[in-house]
């Protein structure tokens, strides 16, 4: 059984906590003593009904306003399939949120009010997704039963959104009509809608082919830990630990270690039950090497002819997520890529993205919370990099704050 | 399946590297230990991370001094096994020490004073890093919770200041004093966990499966007649068959009653089961709608 992980995106009004309530009460994810509680709170907030959006907010001050104000996990399963959902607020105050839980997204779930259409903030959500480089993207158009199931309306939204979209990098976009307060096409389908002739949510949730999402071409092994027991059993063993970020390594294969340059190949692919014959992503092995040379962690070990960029001077998207400080020119902050931590200066902030029109003010000088920009950095040591869009762990980073140790930053690599 | 992962070698993967990353950037690592399935499993990852180098950092188990014999004499044994170095923080000695004091009556439970204890090991030990089983499918405040979380210098946690954590990168910077609890087990839900004991062949402490009990009842739940409960006249024991759904303290754990004694029949109950883990058999979160989210800023786990 596969693991998927999706996240959702909406704003307060368009169902996504009833959406996702109905996936976990329909798929029997919802255990009785969770339901019993939210029909209890649901009394005490003076509703006539069972507000399933209850089950996904957890905290006391969400409750209390009745939002959803960060990313919560979210687990069920079908037999067919382990879901994670990354659950995430559709304000723009949370985009640094939104950022965060579609990171890891291999699906990202956006929901459209049918009676209000593609609105600004649908725009924005489907633009991040695009801009977090989610390989699959699912239009839900909500709250059909208001709109009589109308196959106009649904068709009509379905072509306003398609223009949209040519503009971002979508490479797989599903349209599905349903009513998650109601269940309309989110597990069964609907008998409400004949004209649909797609799959209802769940059955695409559990069908979607994503294993061709991660990179198998270009191998990349971020060297994260030495294990090197030096005891008797394993006297001379020297392991290089870490978690395959791209390609397929084998013994055998002859591989160059960055940044020094030295070559060797692959001795052994090792874990606890043995050797492996393959290691891909996101498989975390221990490589040994025929040859005895100088390897340590934030070195990049992968193959001659197929190397990562190495540079100190890096260009990337970067969303502000710190709240006491701003980006600007100049700005001085810790770098985490991969396995490597380096410092970093801003040499030039080129513009700031407007996720809603996505108009590039140049005129821009600095990043506020949750602000999205295009610069430049200088780090004190090479990084070894793929395009985000070529690969979502060598491409990304972190920046972090000197002074409080905040994640002040994320960052996607544009390579040049 | 030509390079595909199952859904439970994923998530080891990601636990590994969870894990893997903690030592490498962290000083004085530790690993809480109770002998409950989540912190059996941690250990078995633990192993898997640094094969074939021996656990690079020492468990601890915060003992409130009432638990199940079952409980020590597995978790000793365990550890033993496996080779690591065992720190005992005791709740008795924070009662002796005059650093909490216990409460009393029928209905008292050390479970609270842990906190103290735990915050008081953490500082006298100077570990900066603290790995725990939880999970966040287990209670609703979880759900929130990052794979580091931080903690500031009073252990609290403050669910307004927590890290973007992306991608898997994860951010680990602390200032003196300050530490990092860690969850590698944030992505692992009840079933995986019992699929994965299953598939690895983990063992667990026998209570964990059916067995023939003197329980009574109380507050809706089956509690085990033990030294450390006192109980009322009105409260009748009466030996039953039961099993226990999580490992905790013996005043407020809740045993169930069932016939699962083994893991495959206690893999079916668990996936047929209508109340959650929590729910079934743990007092200690039912005392406030946001009961869990209260102790948490108070520093418990």
């Amino acid at each position: 059984m596969e693991l998927l992980r999706f996240a959702t995106a909406g704003s307060v009004d368009d169902g996504k906590s009833t959406l996702i309530g109905r996936l976990l009460y329909d798929s029997k994810a919802i255990f009785e003593d969770q339901l019993e509680s939210v029909e209890r709170t649901s009394r005490q907030l003076g509703h006539d009904y069972t507000d399933l959006a209850l089950l996904t907010d957890g905290l006391r001050a969400e409750r209390e306003q009745g939002i959803t104000i960060d990313v919560a996990y979210r687990y069920f399963a079908t037999p067919k399939r382990k879901f994670i959902i990354a659950d995430t607020p559709g304000h723009i105050q949370y985009t640094r949120n939104m950022v965060t839980g579609a990171s890891t997204a291999d699906l990202a779930l956006v929901l459209i009010d049918a009676r209000k259409g593609i609105l600004e903030q649908s725009r924005r959500h489907a633009f991040l997704a695009s801009l977090l480089r989610i390989p699959h993207l699912v239009l839900c158009v909500n709250k059909m039963d208001l709109v009589d199931y109308d196959q106009g309306r649904f068709d009509e939204i379905k072509s306003e959104f398609r223009d949209f979209a040519t503009k971002l990098d979508v490479a797989d976009l599903t349209f599905i009509p349903i009513s998650a307060l109601h269940g309309d096409n989110v597990v069964d389908r609907s008998a409400n809608t004949p004209w649909y002739e797609g799959s209802p949510l769940l059955h695409h949730l559990e069908e979607v082919f994503i294993a061709s999402d991660r990179n198998l071409i270009d191998v990349r092994l971020p060297v994260q830990y030495v294990l090197r027991p030096k005891n008797d059993e394993f006297h001379d063993y020297r392991g290089y630990a870490g978690t395959v970020a791209g390609g397929v390594l084998k013994p055998g294969d002859e591989v160059v270690v960055l940044p020094s340059g030295f070559t060797s190949t692959i001795e052994s692919i090792d874990t606890l039950d043995g050797p492996v014959a393959e290691a891909f992503p996101p498989m975390a092995v221990s490589v040994r090497l025929a040859d005895d040379i100088d390897v340590s962690r934030g070195d990049m070990i992968c193959r001659p002819q197929n190397q990562p960029q190495v540079d100190q001077e890096i260009e990337a998207l970067v969303c502000w997520m710190d709240e006491r400080s701003a980006l600007r020119q100049g700005s001085k902050l810790w770098i985490k890529h991969t396995t490597s931590d380096a410092r970093a200066m801003v040499r030039d902030l080129h513009y700031r993205l407007d996720v809603n029109t996505l108009h590039r003010d140049e005129a821009a000088d600095m990043l506020d919370l949750n602000e999205i920009g295009r610069v430049s950095l200088r780090t004190t040591q090479p990084l070894f990099f793929d395009d985000y869009r070529r690969n979502r762990t060598t491409g990304s980073f972190i920046l972090v704050d000197e002074a409080t140790n905040a994640t002040a930053g994320a960052g996607m690599i544009l390579s040049h | 399946m030509a390079y595909e992962l199952s859904h439970l070698r994923a998530l080891e993967a990601e636990s590994i590297h969870v894990m893997r990353e903690v030592v490498a950037t962290f000083e004085r690592p530790v690993a809480l230990f109770s002998g409950g399935k989540d912190s059996v499993v941690m250990l078995h990852l633990a192993r898997k991370a640094f094969w074939p180098c021996p656990i690079p950092f020492p468990v601890m188990h915060v003992d409130t001094g009432h638990n199940f014999d079952e409980v020590i004499e597995f978790r000793d044994r365990t550890v033993e096994a496996v080779g690591a170095r065992l720190v005992v923080a005791s709740v008795q000695e924070s009662i002796d020490a005059g650093r909490v004091v216990e409460d009393t009556g029928p209905r008292s439970s050390r479970n609270r004073l842990q906190t103290v204890t735990l915050l008081d090991a953490l500082e006298q030990n100077e570990f900066d890093a603290v790995f725990g089983g939880a999970r966040r499918d287990e209670e609703k405040a979880r759900a929130k919770e990052r794979v580091f979380s931080f903690r500031d210098e009073f252990g609290q946690w403050d669910p307004k200041n927590q890290r973007p954590e992306l991608w898997s990168l994860y951010n680990g910077r602390v200032k003196r004093g300050e530490h990092i609890r860690v969850f590698p087990l944030s992505n692992w839900t009840e079933l995986d966990i019992w699929q994965y004991i299953a598939d690895e062949e983990v063992e667990l402490p026998s209570i964990y499966f059916a067995h023939r009990r003197e329980v009574f009842r109380r507050d809706g739940m089956l509690l085990a007649v033990t030294p450390f409960i006192t109980r009322l006249d009105d409260e009748e024991v009466t030996e039953m068959t039961v099993r226990f759904r999580t490992v905790g303290d013996a005043t407020c754990t809740g045993a169930v009653e069932s016939g699962a004694a083994t893991l495959d029949e206690v893999i079916a109950e668990v996936a047929a089961t209508r109340i959650t883990e929590r729910g079934a058999t743990r007092a200690d979160d039912r005392i406030s709608e946001a009961g869990m989210e209260d102790r948490k800023r108070e520093g418990y786990f």
